[in-house]
């Protein structure tokens, strides 16, 4: 039996009938076509799903799409303006914080969530947290140093 | 992965929660979901049906009562982690419930569907059974009160009844002067933990006066272990006397010894005194 939901994505309303067993982050990839956002592990573990769930980070492979009605959700697609960079997608721009690219949407909303919380991270606290973000290719260093960049130019030191 | 075909039901209040389960047999709660939807995706768990709790106000925040803290079902790692009355009064629950998974998996994961999913290896349970909890559960026959120690009765098994949803656990205030800590041997992907160990002391003109040692996956519930508590009542809290505790850990451990492709029974036995070891040379360095 499906179930009426409707959501705002970016700013974005959509709404729809979904099987109660949908996962939020194939709601986000199909149903509204916006396919920043990963599956990688499935399993909770990689973070490359990550999106914000009314303004806090989630894992959007391991929530219900009926979980999410009603509630506003902010992809890789939306976290710009549409003509400028974000900060943080501009550091790792600069800081060549991707290599395959597969886990940076993910890696990026992770970021944003950790400045959210802790808007001037050390380096350490950088490495912790995202450490639910996995990143395949190891490119780990130039990722921390990205979000270091971001941090600062969004008003932490 | 993609879980089974099931029914969806938003229960708006507590009542309509044990109504909803009592209607639609073969049921589940779903509060955070970050228990619940993995085994589904698994398929593990398939419910014919879900009741979802997670939007229910009364199951949420957090509060000081006398010389205790309550803490609503739906409450987040990641709040209880930040709590500013859960780390005065309780600060190895603070400390464990920052040890969860990831902070995503922190936003969204409840205390309450963490503590009923019983998984041997999960964080909370090991502090709680520590901290003397006692979780409050409404059902069809009304609220009840079970204590920590009493409810997880097997592995992923509980104590909590068919139409029952745990609604409250609360958590006495650590003695004045006492120290605690958790560690854990974090699996390095999912962050559950191979083995957890935590630590209560307190201290009484340089002798211990009460010791609390929990240990989780190891077994499959997290239990306190009466050996290392006794060894430590009455010593001086000396390097030996932690020593002499967690060695009489492996005296506590059953024939039921957890093994997966990760750490086999052997391997987590061993581990047993030497996490242990830790939490209580924490707990001791934090007394005061």
């Amino acid at each position: 039996m499906k179930v009426p939901v409707e959501m705002t994505i970016n700013g974005r309303s959509y709404c729809g009938e979904v099987e109660p067993r949908q996962l939020l982050v194939h709601f986000i990839r199909e149903e509204a076509g916006l396919t920043g956002t990963k599956v990688g592990c499935d399993t909770s573990q990689c973070g490359s799903c990550t999106v914000r769930l009314d303004g806090i980070g989630v894992k959007s492979c391991t929530a219900l799409t009926v979980q999410a009605d009603g509630s506003s959700i902010t992809t890789i697609e939306g976290l710009s303006d549409g003509v400028e960079l974000h900060p943080l997608q501009e550091a790792f721009w600069n800081k060549h914080g991707l290599q395959c690219g597969f886990c940076t949407p993910g890696m990026i909303l992770a970021a944003a969530e950790l400045l959210r919380t802790n808007p001037s991270p050390t380096r350490d606290e950088i490495r912790h947290g995202l450490e639910g973000n996995i990143c395949r290719c190891t490119g780990y260093q130039n990722i921390v140093l990205a979000v270091e960049e971001a941090a600062g130019k969004m008003g932490g030191s | 992965m993609y879980a089974s075909q099931t029914t969806y039901h938003r229960a708006g209040s507590v009542s309509e929660a044990v109504r909803l389960l009592s209607e639609n047999e073969g049921a589940k709660i779903l509060a955070g979901g970050h228990s619940l939807i993995p085994l589904m995706k698994l398929r593990l768990s398939s419910p014919e049906a879900l009741v979802d709790i997670g939007r229910i106000e009364s199951l949420k925040g957090i509060t000081g009562k006398d010389g205790a803290v309550c803490i609503g079902a739906l409450a987040t790692h990641a709040e209880i982690a930040s709590s500013d009355v859960v780390s005065e009064r309780v600060p190895l629950l603070a400390e464990a419930a920052g040890k969860v998974g990831d902070p995503a998996v922190r936003n969204r994961g409840t205390i309450g569907g963490n503590v009923s999913h019983a998984d041997p290896s999960s964080d909370l349970p090991t502090v709680l059974t520590a901290l003397d909890a006692s979780y409050c559960v409404t059902g069809p026959g009304g609220e009840r009160t079970i204590a920590a120690a009493d409810f997880a009765t097997g592995l992923l098994e509980t104590a909590l009844g068919e139409n029952e949803v745990l609604t409250c656990v609360c958590v006495p205030s650590e003695p004045s002067g006492s120290g605690s800590a958790y560690v854990k041997f974090s699996h390095p992907a999912s962050r559950y933990a191979v083995l957890g160990a935590a630590a209560v002391l307190t201290a009484d003109g340089g002798r211990c006066s009460s010791a609390s040692v929990a240990i989780g996956g190891v077994e499959p519930m997290a239990a306190r272990s009466a050996s290392a508590e006794a060894a430590l009542a009455g010593s001086d809290l000396s390097d030996g006397a932690l020593d002499a505790a967690a060695a009489a850990v492996c005296g506590d451990f059953g024939d039921n010894v957890l093994e997966d492709i990760f750490a086999s029974s052997e391997y987590r036995k061993a581990m047993g005194p030497v996490y242990v070891r830790r939490a209580l040379c924490e707990a001791r360095a934090r007394m005061g």
